[in-house]
């Protein structure tokens, strides 16, 4: 099984006719999504390569029913973006865009929270979720996942998510889903919510666990694993060497004084029962060893 | 992007929050004339973005002409544990009868703006947190309700403020939170916030970071990115759009997301190297956007070799590929170049390198090879 998606999510991608837009949702249907419509205000009517084009999310989910969005659409619009699909029926939203302000991403969180509390948000600035050979949404490159699992993958990192699914497919090990969930300061989904998915799911006998430095995510989910989880969990965590006070790129890496670091966050992860490597390859290489003693 | 204390003053003002009559000077003369515009005696505060200027002697009390030419002549261009003082702001001085403290900003954990608020101010709110944390009065706020002043009202009283200081810190406090959400703050501090001998309240610092992600609808802030940046390479690159920070290693630094970049610093320090800086080209980098990283690293005279680890996803492969090819035509890059690529499109980028691979440009089909070969290229 996989969790949040699957063969039958029916995906919409608001901003399909924009480069990225438009690449990534091609891509995301070649792999097997299915992708059934775009939301462009304004261009209603249109289609791109077959994919028809709505003016509202609204349109598009009364008419294909759609129940999974793609937001990829610029910062200043991306918030709007996303009340849009929840105000449309759209019950997961998967939110690539880099760049929001964090008073939109803090505003947008809690909306949803309160007013649409069955709705799901991936990211913002992640690269979306992958259950191989199922559904591909966001942009995850499809030929570096394997399907079949039995690891599922989460991660802050989105180039390290590739890097994961690289060390693993390369050794024949599978994944049933790989959740990208973004390094912002307010990610939708966090590392407890898809650690306790995966713990429910059935298919999956084995985490992978990529953070980063900054705020404590690592940490809570630490502990959480520490109570509730009996399946394996290998983890690693970038930004060993960053220097303190200085932002490494996502908004929400930062060591500030002595919070945030890795040091601390692996200290946790080791101390919650997980297997804590020191890089990618090593997290990936520990993994198989697992997988095939299983 | 985090601002000086002068900036910080004028960014409070503009949301009406009250701080002390003053204005900047760059040179003893235009101190002078500050100090006599507002009145002595004023306050000679050095303008540097570190900790600990008053214990290094960059914060004197003037009481006249004299002095304040003393003291501006000797604060202008000391170095504050390595911050060369250019600016001065120059304010009236206050009276002070209590120092408190308050800050807005973002709780992680708990998806919520977080308040403080302390009759304790003046100090490290960091060592009150610790030595006394029932000293501080938090306020976790909805960002979808905001802060009222009945809120605040109550916040103000928790936090045990003398009584003549409540109204007037509610009415603040609400002006900061403003300051802190429509301004787009990640953090916005007063430390201390004072109470007059006469009753009054204002700010006496101003500590902010601007959260950079909004400065699309914040024009006003290019006036603050002067004098913003101390690291010419960090200067150049941000010209450029790119996500640098200058380290002191020998291996550059080139790699398309946080999370790899960061990843990459940490493998190139296990296999016994030092990263020259970190090096994000962000997601969607084409070409011209190589081309440019590799410019910057290249003007890094402290650079002995060149990794680039590319992972493509939304990034696509043969267009970074492209890129290096370019940058190659159009400088002459004196290290090495070790590449690493996966992802989108890495095969067609592969096979765009292959006819150029020399001593001077090479691929490794790993992460750790690429560092282990940068490495040893880099000693």
């Amino acid at each position: 099984m996989s969790i949040f998606v699957d063969e039958h999510t029916k995906v919409i991608v608001q901003g399909l006719t924009g480069g990225q837009g438009r690449f990534h949702g091609l891509r995301n249907r070649d792999y097997g999504t299915q992708v059934v419509g775009g939301v462009t205000p304004g261009k209603g009517g249109a289609d791109v390569e077959g994919i028809p084009v709505f003016n509202s999310v609204r349109e598009a989910v009364d008419a294909t029913g759609a129940s999974a969005s793609f937001v990829v659409v610029p910062p200043k619009f991306a918030a709007n973006a996303i009340i849009e699909a929840a105000e449309g029926g759209i019950t997961f939203i998967v939110c690539i865009t880099e760049g929001i302000p964090a008073r939109d991403e803090a505003v947008t969180y809690n909306r949803l929270v309160e007013e649409f509390p069955g709705v799901r948000l991936l990211g913002p600035n992640c690269p979306g979720i992958i259950s191989p050979g199922k559904c591909n949404i966001g942009i995850t490159s499809g030929d570096i996942a394997l399907a079949g699992g039995p690891v599922g993958i989460v991660s802050r990192s989105g180039t390290l998510t590739y890097q994961a699914l690289h060390e693993l497919s390369q050794q024949g090990v599978g994944q049933t889903t790989c959740v990208g969930i973004g390094g912002d300061p307010v990610p939708g989904t966090n590392f407890i919510d898809c650690l306790a998915a995966f713990q429910a799911d059935p298919e999956t006998k084995a985490v992978m666990m990529i953070g980063e430095i900054g705020g404590s995510e690592e940490e809570r989910a630490a502990e959480w694993i520490k109570l509730n989880m009996t399946k394996p969990v290998v983890a690693y965590v970038a930004g060993v060497t960053a220097p303190p006070g200085r932002k490494m790129g996502h908004a929400g890496a930062i060591i500030s004084g002595s919070k945030g670091t890795a040091q601390a966050k692996m200290e946790a992860l080791r101390d919650a029962g997980v297997h804590v490597c020191a890089n990618p390859t090593e997290a990936g290489a520990k993994m198989v060893d697992i997988v095939r003693a299983m | 992007m985090d601002l000086f204390e002068y900036q910080g003053k004028q960014y409070f003002a503009r949301y009406g929050i009250a701080v002390s009559p003053g204005d900047v000077a760059d040179t003893v003369e235009a101190a002078i004339a500050v100090a006599e515009r507002v009145g002595y005696p004023v306050v000679v505060k050095a303008q540097v973005k570190v900790g600990g200027r008053g214990k290094a002697g960059g914060v004197k009390l003037a009481n006249n002409v004299d002095e304040v030419r003393t003291h501006a002549g000797n604060i202008l261009g000391l170095d504050i544990k390595g911050h060369v003082v250019r600016r001065l702001w120059i304010e009236r001085s206050s009276d002070i009868a209590k120092e408190y403290y308050a800050s807005f900003t973002l709780d992680r954990p708990n998806k919520t703006h977080l308040g403080m608020l302390s009759a304790q101010g003046g100090v490290e709110i960091e060592i009150v947190a610790e030595e006394n944390p029932e000293a501080i009065a938090f306020l976790s706020i909805d960002p979808v309700r905001g802060l009222d002043l009945a809120t605040s009202r109550r916040w103000v009283a928790e936090a045990e403020l003398d009584e003549v200081a409540r109204e007037q810190t509610a009415e603040l406090l609400v002006k900061l939170y403003d300051c802190y959400t429509e301004g787009d703050c990640d953090l916005a501090e007063i430390n201390p916030l004072i109470l007059t001998p006469e009753g009054v309240v204002h700010a006496l610092d101003a500590k902010v970071t601007l959260d950079e992600n909004a400065s699309f609808r914040h024009p006003e802030w290019e006036a603050f990115r002067e004098d913003e940046f101390e690291d010419p390479r960090e200067k150049m690159a941000k010209a450029k759009g790119l996500n640098y920070i200058g380290l002191d290693g020998t291996v550059g630094i080139i790699a398309n997301g946080a999370g790899l970049a960061m990843s990459t610093l940490d493998v190139v320090n296990q296999v016994g190297g030092t990263a020259a800086n970190f090096l994000d080209i962000g997601g969607g980098a084409n070409a011209d956007v190589m081309a440019a990283a590799l410019e910057l690293i290249n003007a890094d005279p402290k650079v002995k070799s060149i990794f680039v680890n590319i992972f493509g996803g939304i990034t696509r492969v043969d267009e970074v590929a492209q890129g290096v090819l370019e940058a190659l035509e159009r400088v002459k890059i004196t290290s090495p170049i070790v590449l690493r690529l996966d992802g989108t499109n890495a095969e067609a980028g592969r096979a765009l390198l292959a006819p150029h691979v020399s001593a001077n440009l090479m691929t490794e089909p790993t992460m750790l090879d690429a560092a282990r070969r940068a490495v040893a290229l880099a000693k």
